[in-house]
């Protein structure tokens, strides 16, 4: 099956003083119908930025430079390239065959606008309908996003829900036109556990019933292993890492991604007085300073001057589907594995 | 016999009022916190789990003086402060030191680092002069970490994680014996989280400290607590030392909460509990157990009375009825499931 998005060699510059500072360095993946891929980073990374510009909501140029591909189905069933349109042909597709949900959902909604209101706006933007028909629509997605009552909370204000509903409501907007791509930035980060568990359920659901690619933005591999087929792990604007989940979460060979695994707590070793957990030294590098070589090899335990420091890692392919940036990467697998 | 706790509060409650209607009257109440009973033992972590709306900050700001309780007693080592004057207090806040969520918005931006921690001194060690400050603000930060050439420098030079380590030595800089940490590593990426936290083991090693650490991560308490208290809308519903908590949870809240908590074994998704709807307003809580109404185990009996919380095994207590139940524990999945490298690590 072809996929619904191919992002191919995307770069994202910032204008800065100095010139334009690089803070995404040619990406690309794609994500087939059904499937979704977690982008995994810290903050700073560049992951958050690499979403923004394939919606095309980072600042025109020439504040920012976007170079690259990302190409996606219009309504009449051709390819178009996001990066290439100008923003009156980005209305048909943003929103339509391409949605957003964000991490904080009260900023997202219009204060003084009713639920009801807002997905009905969301449907009549695109499509030719009557205010009642639209209503109508809006009534069917809360009940597909699991609203309770739906039909009373139609006329309430973002203000009067919990931040739980609240992420249901951007959910159903985002899904109003049935998109083929839903990017999901960190959409579940502001919630409690229990909320996060309803929404991740929700998402699976619902992708499983309309087929949508997902391209999911989180820091926390625990949610990764719960949503994603697959997973990429961005650092100083590149991914290092990518995999299926079964392979970068059990067996990641990058020593960045195994970095950040070890730095999480573990539930299995709740309560036994366990050892110091694994951390990673100093900070992500200032993008307008990158280090020289592999940009982790300052913060690397298993770093070797005179190959780390000299030649940036091309990202190879180290079994079928898993691929990773690192130049010792045989070695480091043959002393039995990086710590 | 057991030796004395080093804070311990009875039946502790915290109410806010709530302003409604045209004439802005207090027509009902928040009960923030409702009737908590809890100790603290000398060189004790506890950790404090719940969702947002579960009161287990108030709780932290109650135990200490910063929100007077509503009703009920704190015992701060064999002194009852409930009743003490701010001046009374003022000799047991010294003792007492907190560490915030936002490193962000709780440091001065208009002060240098040197001024953020000898600000403490100032108030509480009248007696030490100027370089006598400045060499424990020196001393402070070392102790987290930091060079002591930091202390000109003003917070916006700093990453989150070294102004959460300013953080922590301004708390500790009074050499304080309880330290309440409210959310201190939420804020916080994973490796610098990992960062914080082994801080917070080693000088809460080095200095004897008591804790109270206040988290909706399970994962985290899991990590640094020795014991742990769960809270649901304003009520400690199990209390436990930490692994017989994960090991063995009697309270289906416990149950359904560390259920819920995503973990990084990939391959394995567990089934879950999937708790329905969202923790109820704490203006009118449900009749009875409070959990009632998201319970999947919710009988009759439930709604009859509120239970108690009761021993159910040494050092182990829970507000559930039903002792019939065998709830499911997040090691039973874990156990095989992780990777061998991570078990190795």
């Amino acid at each position: 099956m072809s996929a619904n998005i191919t992002v191919s060699d995307l770069s994202v510059s910032f204008r800065s003083a100095r010139g334009y500072v690089p803070v995404v360095h040619g990406i690309s993946f794609s994500i087939r119908p059904g499937e979704t891929l977690a982008l995994v980073g810290e903050s700073g990374s560049g992951k958050s930025v690499t979403s923004m510009a394939i919606m095309k909501l980072l600042a025109p140029a020439p504040m920012t430079r976007i170079e690259g591909r990302a190409v996606v189905t219009d309504n009449q069933g051709n390819p178009v390239d996001l990066v290439a349109l100008d923003e009156k042909q980005l209305r048909h597709i943003r929103g339509n065959r391409i949605a957003m949900i964000f991490q904080e959902p009260l900023t997202s909604l219009n204060p003084v606008h009713t639920v009801g209101d807002q997905i009905a706006e969301a449907i009549r933007f695109h499509e030719r309908l009557s205010k009642a028909e639209a209503r109508r629509r809006a009534l069917s997605l809360l009940e597909q996003v699991g609203i309770p009552e739906p039909a009373k909370r139609l006329d309430t204000y973002p203000h009067e829900l919990s931040g739980g509903m609240r992420q249901r409501v951007m959910i159903a907007i985002a899904l109003a036109m049935e998109p083929d791509i839903l990017i999901a930035d960190e959409p579940t980060t502001a919630l409690d556990v229990t909320v996060q568990a309803q929404i991740l359920g929700l998402l699976r659901d619902l992708q499983r019933k309309k087929g949508m690619a997902i391209l999911f933005i989180t820091h926390n591999f625990g949610v990764v292993a719960e949503i994603a087929d697959r997973v990429m792990v961005m650092y100083a604007g590149r991914i290092v890492e990518e995999g299926s989940v079964l392979h970068v979460l059990s067996s990641p060979r990058m020593p960045y991604t195994r970095g950040l695994l070890a730095s999480v707590p573990r539930l299995e070793h709740a309560g036994l007085g366990q050892a110091e957990l694994g951390t990673i030294p100093g900070y992500v590098p200032d993008p307008a300073a990158p280090p020289a070589g592999c940009a982790f090899h300052p913060r690397c335990a298993h770093n070797k001057p005179g190959i780390c420091d000299v030649e940036p890692p091309e990202l190879v392919e180290v079994r079928a589907g898993h691929q990773l940036r690192c130049s010792r990467w045989q070695e480091l697998c043959l002393e039995g594995g990086v710590r | 016999m057991k030796p004395r706790p080093l804070i311990e509060a009875v039946g502790l409650a915290k109410y806010f009022p709530v302003r409604q209607g045209l004439l802005a009257r207090n027509s009902a109440v928040v009960r923030a916190v409702d009737g908590v009973d809890l100790t603290i033992a000398r060189s004790e972590v506890l950790g404090l789990v719940g969702e947002s709306g579960s009161g287990k900050s108030t709780l932290g700001r109650s135990l200490m003086m910063l929100d007077p309780p509503t009703d009920g007693q704190i015992v701060f080592d064999d002194t009852e402060i409930t009743p003490f004057s701010d001046r009374l207090l003022q000799p047991y806040r010294k003792r007492m030191q907190m560490v915030f969520q936002d490193p962000f918005s709780s440091l001065n931006p208009r002060m240098t680092v040197g001024e953020i921690l000898e600000m403490p001194l100032r108030f509480h060690a009248a007696a030490l002069d100027k370089a006598g400050r400045r060499e424990k603000a020196e001393q402070a930060l070392e102790t987290v970490g930091l060079p002591g050439q930091y202390l000109t420098r003003y917070p916006h030079e700093f990453s989150g994680g070294q102004r959460q380590r300013i953080g922590i030595a301004r708390a500790l800089i009074l050499e304080p014996e309880f330290i309440m940490a409210d959310e201190p590593v939420s804020a916080l990426d994973v490796s610098v989280q990992a960062q914080v936290l082994n801080l917070f083991a080693r000088v809460r090693q080095n200095m004897n400290l008591t804790m109270l650490f206040v988290t909706h991560d399970l994962a985290v308490v899991g990590h640094i607590a020795d014991r742990v208290a769960v809270m649901y809308l304003g009520r400690i519903v199990e209390i436990a030392p930490t692994r017989t908590l994960f090991a063995q949870p009697r309270h289906p809240y416990t149950e359904a909460l560390m259920s819920a908590i995503p973990m990084p074994d990939s391959g394995n998704r567990r089934q879950r509990i999937v708790l329905k709807g969202d923790i109820p307003s704490p203006i009118s809580p449900p009749s009875g157990c409070a959990f009632r109404t998201r319970c999947p185990y919710a009988v009759l009996e439930c709604a009859q009375a509120r239970p108690p919380l009761r021993l159910v095994e040494p050092g182990h207590q829970s507000a559930c009825i039903r002792d019939d139940l065998t709830l499911v524990s997040p090691l039973d999945a874990v156990s095989e499931a992780s990777p061998t490298w991570a078990r190795a690590i």
